[in-house]
């Protein structure tokens, strides 16, 4: 007879593997209450440590070419198509979704990476504006990615919902730290692997798992933290509070929808900021 | 306790021979149990009330550096301002200990700085390289000393240590210490770079400790920041357990600064800890230990802001360099 190979995962910090901090790890049951693996718990110090290394990372990746940017999120698509698999078999075992079910998760989940990837290179032609203005000028108004964003994963979505957190945001060239769902955190890992192992450089994408309450306020109320999207939490009202401080994006619980094949220009435009630029014409 | 002359503490005339006899005599260093020490006394766990202690004490202990090419009177300026103030948001954040510049800066820096207490110091003796003749590098330091400097930052002749001239490099120290010597007799402060990257073995940074020590220095610095390995815990562990000795024997006490790769809060409160545990607290003032560091006030200063705030900081909210 063979022993089981028991997993302890770990955190997603600066294209690194690290453990929590803490040290701390807790189960993860799968939809039957059968122990699945042991998943790290993150501390407030990985969050920390998770917006430096988003924070250093954020220049490099907005810097790259919108053409090369969504050849990278064309890149995760494929990438985790390789590992259909493995992802059909977490969500079944985690939700007890159908096989039917859980390779339509995961094709939904390709899709909007796919989608995402083709919007790096036209979120300007569409929503950046040539301004009529009175006077010799050319008055354009261009977006630009916010800086870092933490994000909090919708709970009760394994893979879908938390695609749909990460592209939207890193399509445009922010930095995300994103805290995945806590009780269904396994596909968030293996995205991690798969993230690892597709072109995206270090720390442009940073994924920790655990108790969203505990770390929330960490990141709510984080001065270096550009905008904040609050889908997954539990206490918004007072996370948006203590994101009023430095003036944070915030994304509100429900304000968009996750579970599509497709994400929305909104969401994206959401963690963008307007750039006004004017520049004398006719000389 | 009478400071012996360096004939007393070597025991006999001062040549290469008795230098060499004397350096080699040091017990070697046993380089496991070293780094094994300087690990686990970086592993502790500062709380509060200390790190609070600890982040005051390693800006007021800090010579805040700028030694590039591409300094200009202006940016030395603009460095001074921020040692005047180094957190507008909060005015009793403690100032560093000095300014260090290259020599032809110091008179912007003492302009700048005015009667504030920062000290300049001045990095002189064809620094980094210390690859000139004796009289340029005595004229850069009496050039530095001129323009007002308090502290002068020399560094050893590598070439010379390495190859076993001894001799050579303590005269060299010597010579540097009387050109440290102001028009009213008094000195300015001798900073000896030993640059360890460079010495290439424990053994012969414990050597060039002492003979620096024995020549004179005032303080023993780590590096001069421009080599591939500076500042470590273990180098600057061996250099305070010099420090401690030399007071132990010789009742004289040598200050300690290293420089280079100290980016952050956390690393800073390493080093004090090592500070206490090898040297003792009688060093953790900034006459006797020293960080030099340029990119470390602003860490230090973000750490600060979360203590009082409770929320972490940024690099929004520190000045730019």
């Amino acid at each position: 007879m063979r022993l089981d190979i028991r997993k302890t995962y770990k955190l997603f910090i600066g294209g690194k593997f690290p453990r929590s901090e803490s040290g701390r790890v807790y189960p993860v049951a799968d939809s039957k209450g059968e122990f699945l693996a042991n998943v790290a718990m993150a501390s407030r110090k990985d969050a920390r440590d998770a917006v430096v290394a988003a924070r250093a990372a954020q220049s490099g990746w907005a810097g790259a070419t919108a053409y090369n940017r969504g050849q990278v999120l064309y890149r995760i698509a494929e990438m985790l198509e390789g590992r259909r698999e493995q992802f059909v078999a977490e969500i079944r075992a985690l939700t007890g979704k159908s096989d039917r079910q859980a390779n339509q998760e995961v094709d939904a989940a390709i899709d909007s990476w796919v989608w995402h990837a083709g919007w790096t290179d036209k979120i300007d032609a569409v929503a950046g504006n040539m301004n009529p203005v009175a006077g010799p000028f050319f008055n354009i108004s261009t977006l630009q990615a916010t800086g870092v964003v933490a994000a909090f994963a919708p709970q009760d979505s394994a893979l879908l919902g938390l695609v749909n957190t990460i592209a939207p945001a890193i399509v445009s060239g922010n930095a995300i730290v994103v805290v995945s769902s806590g009780s269904l955190p396994l596909p968030a890992i293996t995205l991690t692997e798969v993230l690892a192992t597709s072109d995206l450089p270090g720390g442009v994408v940073n994924v920790l798992t655990g108790k969203e309450a505990e770390i929330a306020p960490w990141l709510a109320s984080h001065q270096d933290v550009n905008a904040i999207d609050l889908e997954g939490t539990s206490n918004f009202v007072e996370l948006e509070i203590q994101a009023a401080q430095n003036l944070k994006r915030v994304i509100r619980k429900g304000d968009f929808a996750r579970l599509g094949s497709k994400g929305s220009l909104n969401h994206i435009t959401n963690l963008m900021e307007v750039k006004t630029v004017w520049h004398p014409k006719g000389h | 306790m009478q400071p012996l002359s360096p004939e007393a503490i070597v025991g006999s005339r001062i040549t290469n021979q008795s230098l060499k006899r004397w350096l080699h005599s040091l017990p070697g260093v046993d380089k496991v149990g070293l780094e094994a020490r300087a690990a686990s006394l970086g592993t502790r766990s500062i709380k509060t009330s200390s790190k609070a202690w600890a982040l005051d004490a390693a800006i007021k202990m800090m010579d805040l550096t700028t030694l590039e090419g591409m300094d200009t009177p202006e940016r030395v300026k603009s460095l001074c301002l921020k040692a005047l103030t180094p957190d507008p948001t909060d005015l009793d954040c403690p100032r560093p200990a000095a300014i260090c510049v290259y020599g032809d800066m110091v008179k912007h820096a003492k302009k700048a700085l005015g009667n504030s207490g920062i000290y300049v110091a001045a990095v002189a003796t064809a620094f980094p390289s210390g690859r000139a003749s004796v009289p340029v590098k005595l004229l850069d330091t009496k050039d530095a000393v001129k323009a007002g400097a308090d502290e002068i930052d020399m560094v050893i002749d590598r070439g010379a240590f390495l190859s076993g001239n001894y001799l050579e490099v303590y005269k060299q120290i010597q010579a540097v210490k009387e050109a440290c010597k102001r028009s009213d007799g008094s000195y300015a402060h001798l900073k000896v770079i030993l640059e360890t990257g460079e010495l290439q073995t424990y053994d012969n940074i414990r050597r060039a400790s002492y003979l620096a020590m024995l020549a004179g220095g005032d303080f023993i610095k780590t590096s001069t920041g421009k080599v591939t390995v500076n500042a470590t815990i273990p180098i600057t562990m061996l250099m305070l357990q010099a420090v401690r000795d030399w007071y132990d024997e010789h009742g004289v006490l040598i200050g300690v600064k290293p420089a280079g790769g100290i980016r952050t809060a956390k690393d800073a409160i390493k080093y004090l800890v090592v500070v206490k545990e090898t040297a003792g607290e009688q060093w953790l003032t900034p006459d006797l230990f020293r960080f030099g560091a340029s990119s470390l006030l602003n860490d230090v200063l973000m750490q600060r802001q979360k203590l009082k705030t409770g929320n972490y900081s940024g690099p929004d909210y520190v000045s730019v360099d």
